[in-house]
């Protein structure tokens, strides 16, 4: 137990750049993410094609392979990106704004055409009508599957530890090499560490859910 | 696109321009991609090192690099999935069962280790496993997977069973069964063939996750592509990556596209299965034939 007290301060240097990257590549994520969204439901068949290509390649693709691909492939063929944080954020934003993409699609198509359509039938331009009518309605269903999404990319910077990133996982696997008598009370720490950033969010993703639900 | 929220149906000169813009916005990735392609080129990526493919170097041959890279290589990564996913299914069930008792006793517990499972990385279940009780890497990759896919597919499994009508329950009550007979003879069953596409896209989730074993050290499809490269040479690892790449998206977009079929079909019959639930008698006939 004492060995635990002793090793915060690396555990928190751990949790800090485990922030980091959950943060960086979930502002990322969602931005690109968002642009897919636009290209899957765009008027012009050629970009929705392109952005159901992306976003099915990228869903059905380990991220063990897209951190490999940053690391080991590309520095190969010319492109060498500094080790550590940067190809690690591009990892995980390459992985995660697929399943961004998905969230934000499902929550456009949820709202129903008959809104669309009435907002149009009562005189609204194309600007009120998704201002007023079909992005609130939107932007609710789609908070509670966003949050998921950025609660498993959490959970999926550990990867990072495999290459060459010293953020939490990475930090509970030394410790418990310099700790072997301890090694369930070192990765029970690291697992506490995550856990307050998994569980309240998860939390708070099921409470406006049920509200949600409950409003419709 | 008809039926669209965002737009109003398209007339025919926005037609027109839809289908002008939606060539010339393909042009342009087309030109997009031949730039890439011809950069590709300059760089010198296409030359012999493709040949590992039909006649690598260092005295191998062909059949070897395939042998190593879709029989040991794809052979480990499903034999983690293949061990993994009965494990969790069953974990999930057990996990499912106290998560919905309706003793607070039973439910609390349930309800605390699923949140612990959810909220943990893989990974790191993985190096419980491997450095806090001593596993192999085999085994430790099969225990984070088994268990964060349990509280996953518990999670599933306990949606499925809210989904039910609540006339399923009442009418096992009903004929005398206890809760442990409605659970087995008329909820699980149909909450199994409900969430099949949910199930089966989890299962491409955990086939994912078994790529995690490339960093507890179990040789699996990456760390066989890994060790391809470290014999033949560093050049050969963009065709190496491109390989394991296409077999990952072959394996899993089929799975996937095998959940969407199945999910197609469930909601065609939606109307049917709205229909059974009404003639239960029916499909109880069916139970107690099979029953001793």
């Amino acid at each position: 137990m004492d060995s635990v007290i002793e090793s915060l301060p690396k555990l928190w240097d751990g949790f800090t750049t485990t922030l980091f990257l959950a943060v960086v590549s979930g502002v990322l994520s969602l931005v690109v993410g968002t642009v897919l969204a636009a290209f899957r439901v765009s008027p012009l068949r050629s970009l929705r094609i392109i952005g159901a290509t992306i976003v099915e390649i990228g869903r059905n693709t380990p991220l063990t392979l897209v951190f490999v691909f940053f690391v080991f492939i590309l520095p190969t063929t010319g492109y060498i990106l500094p080790l550590g944080r940067v190809p690690a954020v591009i990892a995980l934003t390459v992985y995660t704004s697929a399943f961004v993409c998905e969230a934000v699609r499902s929550g456009i198509n949820s709202v129903g055409v008959g809104q669309a359509e009435a907002a149009r039938a009562i005189g609204l331009g194309t600007v009120q009508t998704l201002s007023l009518v079909v992005i609130p309605q939107a932007l609710r269903t789609v908070v509670p599957p966003l949050i998921n999404v950025l609660i498993a990319l959490t959970k999926n910077t550990s990867v990072a530890a495999g290459f060459a990133v010293v953020e939490l996982t990475a930090t509970g696997r030394s410790l418990a090499r310099d700790f072997p008598t301890d090694v369930l009370w070192m990765l029970g720490g690291v697992a506490f560490f995550y856990l307050v950033i998994t569980i309240p969010a998860g939390t708070i993703a099921g409470a406006i859910e049920r509200r949600v639900v409950f409003s419709r | 696109m008809s039926g669209n929220v965002l737009y109003d149906a398209p007339g025919p000169r926005t037609l027109r321009i839809e289908r002008i813009a939606s060539i010339a916005v393909g042009v342009l990735i087309v030109g997009f991609l031949a730039w890439v392609v011809v950069g590709m080129i300059d760089r010198g990526l296409f030359n012999e090192r493709w040949a590992i493919f039909t006649d690598p170097p260092r005295g191998q041959s062909a059949e070897d690099v395939w042998y190593s890279l879709l029989v040991r290589g794809l052979g480990a990564t499903l034999r983690a999935a293949a061990v993994a996913a009965p494990i969790a299914l069953a974990l999930a069930f057990v996990l499912a069962i106290l998560r919905t008792s309706g003793l607070k006793l039973v439910r609390g517990p349930a309800v605390a280790i699923i949140e612990l499972l959810r909220g943990m990385p893989v990974l790191l279940m993985m190096f419980f496993g491997l450095l806090a009780f001593g596993l192999t890497s085999f085994e430790a990759v099969v225990f984070g997977l088994a268990l964060y896919n349990a509280a996953i597919v518990a999670e599933i499994l306990r949606a499925g069973l809210a989904a039910l009508p609540k006339g399923q329950v009442e009418a096992g009550t009903a004929i005398g069964l206890t809760r442990w007979q409605t659970l087995r003879i008329i909820q699980l069953p149909q909450v199994v063939r409900l969430m099949l596409p949910s199930l089966i896209s989890q299962f491409v989730v955990l086939l994912k996750d078994s790529s995690l074993g490339f960093i507890v050290g179990y040789p699996e499809l990456l760390r066989t592509m890994q060790l391809n490269y470290s014999f033949f040479g560093d050049q050969y690892r963009l065709p190496l990556f491109v390989a394991v790449l296409a077999v990952y998206l072959i394996v899993n977009v089929t799975l996937s596209r095998l959940a969407v079929y199945i999910d197609r079909r469930l909601s065609e019959r939606g109307q049917h299965a709205k229909q059974a639930t009404v003639l239960l008698p029916a499909g109880l006939d069916v139970v107690e034939t099979k029953g001793p």
